[in-house]
């Protein structure tokens, strides 16, 4: 049991595990806990497992006006291993993951580290607001970002008049991709703050009243203790980012209408399957592309976690 | 008779503080400004939605950004952006409504019987159940949609809100924060000694339970009412009758109306229905902080 014990999320780096089974002194296994979470398997196993065995069913095959659907074994795998599009969209997000989440965490860490050090005035009023992005849909903040970004209307248009300056267009070519992670950082520091911050806040007070006995100064007790202290959380929000970038759909899907030159329809991995899906119709190859970003990402989590983990034992 | 208790009282704020102790840590003028600077970056977008929900679309154009024009047209727009298209808005705010109660409705109760389950049973095939689980987290959810998609669409499904209700009914974040909290917050000898009594085990879990769990239910309410409300992916594929759109397919089908040609230009609409959906999110937080605050560090009380 404890081997599946999943990674530990937030506020709870290095307590007991929830998998301590309650109950080993009864031999007796009792069906009643299928009762409790059958409801949810049954949901579960309709939009989990249902499609990822027909996606597989459906990246076999494929489908032609002339000729119907013929069986091709793993011809659309080679055929998006051979795809440059597809390396492009592949590529773009692993850019934008290298550049984006690391600013982001980095960002939220030293937020969470300075709410937690309570020497801020108005702790609390920094925690909630900072977190409120969060609470806003990716449409919306998108919409709110392109229309600051704009030169019309937006703040990039006053301080160009303001200053008698022009500031490269976000919405170029060039710039489209920071301008994105910009929107993505701005939604997701808060809740990565908070990741953290619960991690941060379970931390015995004792070690760092043993530290100030040691004259340890604040940038130690930083290194020594709380960062080790919230290594999981911080593995958690890593893991999630990643899978964040290797999704990425919403904020390019949105900016394509008021960007079309920058935002091309194979910009993003789940773009170019989306595009091929519903313009191209090409469910199958869609579906292909589909399982390989899912592997890619499984993959490069678990990676993640196995070497976030590993210093931990 | 109260003079020893008094006495202390008096004295206590007299009594000298180490400069910064490690829990009496002396406050920073500049680190309260240097995260200042955080706070006004998340800030900025928000203040400059209220401040332009309340132009007119002329307004919009020739006014400074960050400041407020001459004409306060903040009702002016909100009536209009309700009435907009026969009343769309308030069409895809019922919609979204209907989603939120019974996807993210469905989402907690399963999570909190599931996770229940996971801390509180042993049961043949648990193992085979976690593993399925986690390994399910570090499936894209968009790498499911377009097979998802085309599996409802053979059920006849999409179109209908079905097509958005069901896949949000599995939260595996929402189960996993259940199962952590069950496992804290309930103590087995409680439920030794209900099963002893002869309560059931269906009136234990609503009897005993239930009210542990609390705080952990509004906290995974609260999650998966932000998954269901802020959810663009799964109606954008799944919905093609603006019927049933829902608030966000629908403000970004306003926005992208000024792109297409003969499309009108409705940016003070888009941009006040904007601040018109977030701000039931926004109140949901700050009124139910306390809660889900202490959910999410379930069981860091441990000094």
């Amino acid at each position: 049991m404890t081997t599946l014990s999943p990674p530990r999320g937030a506020g709870r780096a290095g307590s007991s595990s929830p998998a301590r089974s309650p109950r080993r002194q009864r031999d007796r296994r009792s069906w009643t806990g299928w009762g409790f979470i059958g409801p949810f398997m049954a949901v579960f196993a309709l939009v989990f497992l249902a499609p990822i065995g027909y996606s597989i069913y459906l990246s076999l095959f494929r489908d032609q006006l002339v000729g119907g659907t013929t069986f091709v074994g793993f011809e659309n795998y080679q055929r998006a291993f051979e795809d440059p599009q597809f390396w492009s969209a592949l590529g773009r997000v692993s850019l934008f993951l290298a550049v984006q989440v690391p600013i982001m965490l980095f960002l939220a860490l030293l937020v969470a580290l300075a709410l937690d050090s309570g020497r801020l005035y108005g702790t609390n009023f920094f925690r909630i607001s900072i977190f409120l992005p969060y609470a806003v849909p990716a449409v919306v903040a998108t919409i709110m970002w392109s229309f600051m970004y704009g030169s019309r209307f937006g703040l990039i248009g006053n301080i160009n008049d303001a200053f008698g300056v022009s500031i490269p267009d976000p919405l170029s070519p060039e710039l489209i991709l920071a301008a994105i992670g910009n929107i993505v950082t701005w939604e997701f520091i808060g809740y990565n703050m908070l990741i953290f911050y619960s991690a941060l806040r379970v931390i015995p007070h004792s070690l760092y009243e043993a530290a100030e006995i040691d004259g340890a100064g604040q940038l130690r007790v930083i290194t020594a203790i709380k960062l080790p202290a919230i290594r999981g959380a911080l593995v958690i929000a890593t893991i999630f980012s990643i899978i964040g970038s290797f999704q990425l759909f919403n904020e390019p899907s949105i900016l394509q209408k008021l960007a079309p030159n920058a935002i091309t329809t194979y910009f993003t991995p789940n773009l170019y399957t989306y595009s091929l899906s519903f313009s191209g119709q090409q469910h199958n190859y869609a579906a292909t592309v589909a399982i390989i970003m899912g592997v890619f990402t499984m993959i490069i989590a678990y990676a993640v976690q196995l070497r976030g983990m590993r210093k931990e034992a | 008779m109260g003079t020893p208790a008094s006495a202390v009282r008096l004295r206590t704020p007299r009594r000298p503080r180490p400069p910064h102790s490690v829990n009496r840590p002396r406050r920073s003028l500049t680190l309260t400004l240097l995260t200042g600077l955080v706070l006004v970056y998340t800030l900025v977008p928000l203040v400059w939605l209220f401040i332009n929900a309340t132009k007119t679309q002329g307004s919009l154009f020739d006014s400074f950004g960050l400041w407020f024009s001459g004409d306060f047209a903040l009702w002016d727009n909100i009536g209009k952006t309700l009435s907009y298209n026969d009343g769309a808005f308030v069409r895809w705010l019922l919609n979204t409504l209907l989603y939120v109660v019974a996807g993210a409705g469905g989402a907690t109760l399963l999570a909190v019987l599931g996770g229940y389950a996971l801390a509180k049973f042993t049961f043949p095939g648990k193992r085979g159940v976690f593993a399925v689980i986690i390994g399910a987290v570090a499936v894209p959810g968009t790498a499911l949609a377009i097979p998802t998609f085309l599996m409802f669409s053979q059920m006849g499904l999409t179109n209908t809100p079905w097509a958005v209700i069901i896949p949000s009914l599995i939260s595996p974040f929402g189960l996993y924060l259940m199962w952590v909290f069950a496992s804290e917050a309930i103590p087995t000898e409680l439920l030794e000694a209900a099963r002893i009594d002869g309560s059931s085990e269906i009136g234990t879990f609503f009897r005993v339970s239930l009210p542990l769990l609390a705080p952990g239910i509004v906290t995974v309410l609260l999650f998966t009412m932000v998954a269901t409300w802020n959810n663009y992916f799964l109606p954008l594929i799944m919905i093609k009758d603006p019927d049933w759109y829902p608030l966000t397919v629908g403000l970004n089908s306003w926005k992208d109306q000024a792109a297409t040609a003969g499309g009108e230009a409705i940016f003070n609409l888009v941009i006040t229905g904007s601040l018109l959906t977030i701000i039931p999110l926004v109140i949901a937080f700050l009124l139910l902080q306390r809660y889900w605050q202490s959910g999410l560090s379930a069981g860091s009380v441990k000094e």
